[in-house]
């Protein structure tokens, strides 16, 4: 299950929204091994498409060293889909690569840059294989346990 | 002649858990040839074979000294004592 806070959630809708026909792209840091989303970072998708997402490799590196100095990983990584269904593409399977990961996909089809209710949903990507899961959104995380 | 070169958490399966390993080589080629000794696998996860030889695949970002190698030659970019590599994979999808 993704649980994830109520203002993040808009933060991500508002994105896909703003980029609409393109895809929007980014992701939520959290603490390593928390699974708290809890810093979201807008991305530019580099390949600037309605069909393709790319994070541009020099920013993809700033983005991990920030990270690494924080000690977080990505919990969310999110895109949009722009004419099709919230749900992994085959590129988007082939090239999944964090398998700790919740991919949430986002689809503006339906009202495009306009208000509206929008898909969203998340899921896992390991080998290739795709599991989707409950989405819990919450007024605000739980305190941090530790 | 030693480098550091930090894994993406997708390939710690090679480094037995490993966030960053040393190896060595005069070149990222070679470097890779080193990693592939220590830890087998690693190599076809980041080169493939081309018309034109051996390249990086494309959704494999590799880093020195925080520049991207497609600007410093690829697998042909000169290493030295010290330097940092990273390896990422790109985020991207459809």
């Amino acid at each position: 299950m993704l649980r994830i806070d109520r203002a993040t959630y808009d933060a991500i809708v508002a994105h896909a929204k703003r980029d609409h026909p393109d895809e929007a792209c980014g992701i939520v840091a959290g603490p390593e091994g928390s699974d708290r989303p809890e810093r979201m970072v807008e991305m530019v998708n580099a390949a600037g498409s309605p069909t393709f997402y790319e994070f541009d490799s020099t920013e993809l590196l700033a983005l991990y060293k920030q990270m690494w100095a924080n000690d977080e990983e990505p919990v969310v990584v999110y895109h949009s889909h722009t004419a099709t269904e919230a749900y992994p593409s085959r590129t988007d399977i082939g090239l999944a690569q964090e398998p700790g990961a919740h991919y949430v996909l986002v689809s503006t089809r339906e009202h495009g840059n306009n208000d509206g209710p929008v898909e969203f949903r998340s899921y896992t990507i390991v080998d290739g294989e795709v599991t989707e899961e409950e989405v819990d959104v919450v007024a605000a995380l739980p305190p941090r346990s530790e | 002649m030693s480098v550091e070169v930090r894994i993406p958490t997708i390939l710690r399966t090679y480094t037995g858990g490993e966030k960053a390993v040393s190896g060595e080589g005069a070149s990222l080629s070679a470097l890779i040839d080193d990693l592939e000794a220590n830890h087998p696998g690693i190599k076809e996860r980041l080169v493939e074979s081309k018309d034109a030889g051996p390249d990086l695949r494309r959704f494999v970002n590799v880093y020195v000294n925080d520049e991207d190698v497609r600007f410093l030659g690829g697998l042909d970019a000169e290493l030295s004592d010290g330097d940092q590599v990273v390896v990422l994979p790109a985020v991207a999808g459809g």
